[in-house]
């Protein structure tokens, strides 16, 4: 494929993230502070959310499969989780933190079970989408072009 | 960040060197403001740091709220602003906000995914001069300067209003002005409307309102400050006859006031915090301890805000510095101050507030645990805070007399040997460009008296000094050496002594204490210490007036709250006579840093450790003992405490610990052994 394919369809790809409610305009402020300086900006932060939730989600878990569950504990895990999320522009998974705040806060195990599994779906959903998006520009690069920025006039 | 500003005691907008409000230099402005951000999200925090950064501001950023303010502590003039997350796992983001008000007094943005009303009323209440909710846009952060501005100038109001300046424009600002940063003490309210003319404007030169200038709490400074509230009695210490008694040219009323509002919460603080062994802290740790604290927080962070909680004396910073600066690097300088403020606190008020109180920890609260024999606890603990170092020698010191049962000449001695200790310490670590904190107790002589017992504590100082391995340690140690009195032999050997007497932890530490003592030695009959610090203050004279500035205190605090859990040391120190002569109530809270850094639990929080104590106190009282014994183990060279404390050595030992130093967490290692690692 060129590389003038290679870009349109990593554009249509990325609005359909936005379309979807994977990402938010929060993604977008990302992009923009990508400069030359930092040309893997993006990247390295989205990363670094990554590395973090798979721990978040990991404590969650361990933490709702207590016999005694410390709500507040896991109340605090997410609303760090929502705090990340909503940082990299990872809608969806945002989404489900707060519905899952207002489990923990009525205390409700079997909810907040449940809400968990929602949120691990939309992490790993969109996961795995940003890694196809990282992937495409990879591929760009890789062919000599460059990464069309995206204009969302939302 | 370092701060750049040399200015003297009261420094005007010690950060903007780039870009002062109403300078000329208003093009980059407010480009090259320093912010710290922290935050425990590694996300949050990599992406504010990259939109900061687009804003052309200068960006430190840390994930823990002890990082920060150590940070803060050892740079007191660092920063501009600070923006921190509310919720992070080792301290509420609200209590960092206080303590970032009370002892460094820069304006705060609290943010959080959290928008509930309830979390932004608790911001407006704790003083945040700003809310953000979480995601940051980086629209958000473009404007944060204006805090930053609009701080500056209320302060330079209040500053022109206490009639200090000169009332030409002050007046007119002055009236105006909203004395928000200053405390609101009814009694010098009115100040405001009168105008002295006598103080130099020097500081508004720019004449413009904005243009204010922020004075710098030194460590000297703040001593002074400590030594006037405590001459009138901290119930009657309004801020007119504390102008009057401290008769600082250019400082206003309104910054007194302020300024006391502040001491008077840290103190309040330390008093609740303050169960710990305020024992330690107690008499002769303040003293020493704010000096050594100083120092040990000064482990190359907190020279200035051991400066400025230590408060020291002048002429003692001075000597101290001098001293500390002779022999250590440059750090030195910047310790000296701090320590010296330290110091001051611990002595004389028990009402220092330094900052939080917590920084204030002075470092007798570590040398008094030291040295009560406690070898482990003293060391690692201890010595992970340079400043505390630079208490714990003055502790040890006092500690040995104590327990060794030293003269009360030696406890003199040592006490002020720990000052000169600490201050050496500080001066150590000033050459890192910290303010020195030079433990104000050498160059009080109100300490020396005092302190008796507490002097022998403060002997204890110069290991702590040891154990951060911070060079400023050493110095303090070699300060201590000094006792001021021509005793000075003495002292010296009153480290020894103390080495060889219950102060187990002392010869452990030995090798510090002996460097510290040999250094120290040096100094003998200085009064020499002044002498000496004087040397070292020329070289650093003009850093730890910058750094000062803050009441460092606090981390030193923090770095005797993590020696602080030398339980031991501090009931040693307790023993020592902390608890007799100097704390006085209000030093407990001092004290209390300075032994909550042991074990944090020393009952007889010495007031002494006000300056130091009360920032340290809280952070050890909250961070009980962390014992971090900051690298003050290996280069302090100065450890040395049975020699005689050859400043030189001392202070050299501490400034190479110092470097040595992680500085940046209080995390030491040596957990067991104190004093023998540092060795000077």
């Amino acid at each position: 494929m060129e590389v003038g394919q290679m870009q349109r369809r990593l554009v249509d790809y990325t609005k359909s993230l936005f379309m979807e409610g994977f990402l938010d305009s929060q993604f977008l402020q990302l992009q923009q502070l990508q400069d030359e300086n930092n040309p893997d900006f993006v990247v390295e932060v989205v990363s670094l959310f990554f590395e973090d939730s798979e721990k978040l989600l990991n404590e969650l878990t361990r933490a709702l499969d207590q016999t005694n569950v410390e709500f507040k504990k896991v109340d605090a895990h997410v609303h760090q989780l929502k705090g990340s999320s909503s940082s990299i522009g990872a809608q969806r998974v945002k989404n489900a933190c707060i519905a899952f705040r207002n489990f923990c806060e009525e205390q409700n195990t079997e909810a907040c079970m449940r809400c968990l599994q929602q949120v691990k779906q939309e992490y790993y959903l969109v996961k795995n989408k940003l890694e196809t998006m990282f992937r495409l520009e990879q591929q760009i690069v890789a062919a000599g072009g460059s990464i069309p920025i995206i204009e969302m006039s939302s | 960040m370092n701060p750049s500003n040399g200015k003297g005691p009261i420094s005007m907008a010690s950060s903007s060197a780039s870009w002062r409000v109403g300078d000329g230099v208003s093009d980059q402005f407010p480009a090259g403001l320093r912010v710290l951000v922290v935050d425990d999200d590694p996300t949050c925090l990599r992406i504010l740091e990259k939109m900061l950064r687009t804003c052309l501001y200068e960006v430190t950023k840390c994930n823990r709220a002890e990082t920060a303010l150590s940070l803060l502590r050892g740079n007191k003039n660092g920063f501009d602003i600070v923006i921190s997350d509310v919720h992070m796992p080792d301290m509420d983001g609200f209590k960092l906000l206080e303590y970032i008000g009370l002892e460094m007094d820069l304006p705060v943005i609290m943010m959080s995914a959290d928008d509930g009303k309830n979390v932004v009323m608790k911001g407006v209440t704790h003083g945040a001069c700003d809310y953000l909710i979480k995601p940051v846009r980086i629209e958000a952060l473009k404007n944060i300067w204006q805090h930053v501005v609009r701080k500056r100038k209320n302060e330079w109001k209040d500053f022109e209003q206490s009639g200090s300046v000169e009332e030409d424009r002050q007046q007119k600002q002055s009236d105006e002005a909203d004395y928000s940063s200053s405390a609101n003490e009814g009694n010098w309210k009115n100040s405001k409307k009168r105008k002295d003319d006598e103080e130099e404007s020097e500081e508004r030169d720019d004449s413009s309102t904005l243009k204010k200038p922020r004075v710098v709490w030194s460590v000297e400074l703040h001593q002074q400050f400590v030594a006037a509230v405590n001459q009138l009695g901290i119930d009657k210490a309004v801020p007119k006859k504390i102008l009057e008694l401290m008769n600082v040219p250019g400082l206003t009323r309104e910054n007194v006031a302020s300024h006391l509002q502040k001491y008077r919460l840290y103190l309040r603080r330390l008093s609740g915090v303050s169960q710990h062994p305020n024992n330690l802290n107690g008499s002769f740790m303040n003293p020493q301890e704010a000096a050594f604290g100083q120092l040990s927080s000064l482990n190359g962070l907190d020279l200035q805000a051991l400066a400025a909680a230590g408060q020291l004396p002048a002429h003692s910073l001075a000597t101290l510095q001098a001293a500390g600066l002779g022999r250590s690097t440059p750090k030195s300088s910047i310790h000296m101050p701090l320590v010296d403020q330290r110091n001051v606190f611990s002595f004389e008020n028990p009402k220092l507030r330094l900052g939080e109180g917590q920084q204030q920890h002075m470092p007798s609260n570590k040398q008094m645990g030291l040295l009560h024999g406690i070898p482990t606890t003293m060391e690692p603990k201890q010595l992970a805070n340079l400043q505390h170092t630079a208490q714990s020698i003055g502790n040890i010191n006092m500690q040995i007399n104590s327990q060794g049962g030293q003269s009360s000449q030696n406890n003199s001695l040592l006490m002020q040997m720990a000052q000169s200790q600490s201050r050496g310490q500080i001066l150590g670590e000033t050459a890192g460009g910290h303010v020195p904190r030079l433990p104000s107790t050498i160059g009080q002589p109100i300490l020396t008296p005092d302190i008796g017992p507490n002097v022998s504590a403060r002997n204890g100082i110069p290991e702590n000094i040891r154990s951060t391995g911070y060079n400023p340690v050493s110095q303090t140690s070699s300060l201590l050496n000094f006792p001021m009195t021509p005793t000075s032999e003495l002292s010296v050997n009153s480290y020894p002594l103390g080495n060889t007497s219950g102060v187990s932890s002392l010869p452990s530490k030995g090798s510090f204490q002996q460097d510290i003592n040999s250094d120290i030695k040096g100094s003998v009959g200085f009064m020499p210490s002044f002498d000496i610090f004087n040397d070292l203050h020329q070289h650093k004279s003009q850093n730890w007036e910058l750094e000062n500035v803050g009441m460092t205190f606090d981390a030193s605090r923090h770095s005797n709250s993590a020696q602080g859990s030398l339980d031991l040391a501090q009931s040693v120190l307790a023993h020592q006579g902390f608890s007799s002569g100097q704390m006085t109530g209000q030093n407990r809270n001092a004290a209390a840093i300075g032994s909550t850094m042991f074990s944090s639990n020393n009952g007889t929080e010495h007031g002494n450790a006000q300056n130091v104590g009360p920032h340290l106190n809280a952070l050890l009282i909250d961070n009980q003992i962390r014992v971090k014994t900051e690298t003050f183990h290996d280069s302090n060279p100065a450890n040395i405490f049975p020699e005689h404390f050859g400043q030189e050595d001392l202070m050299s030992a501490l400034l190479k610990q110092q470097e040595g130093i992680a500085s940046a967490e209080h995390e030491f290692d040596f957990d067991g052994y104190s004093m023998d690692n540092i060795s000077v």
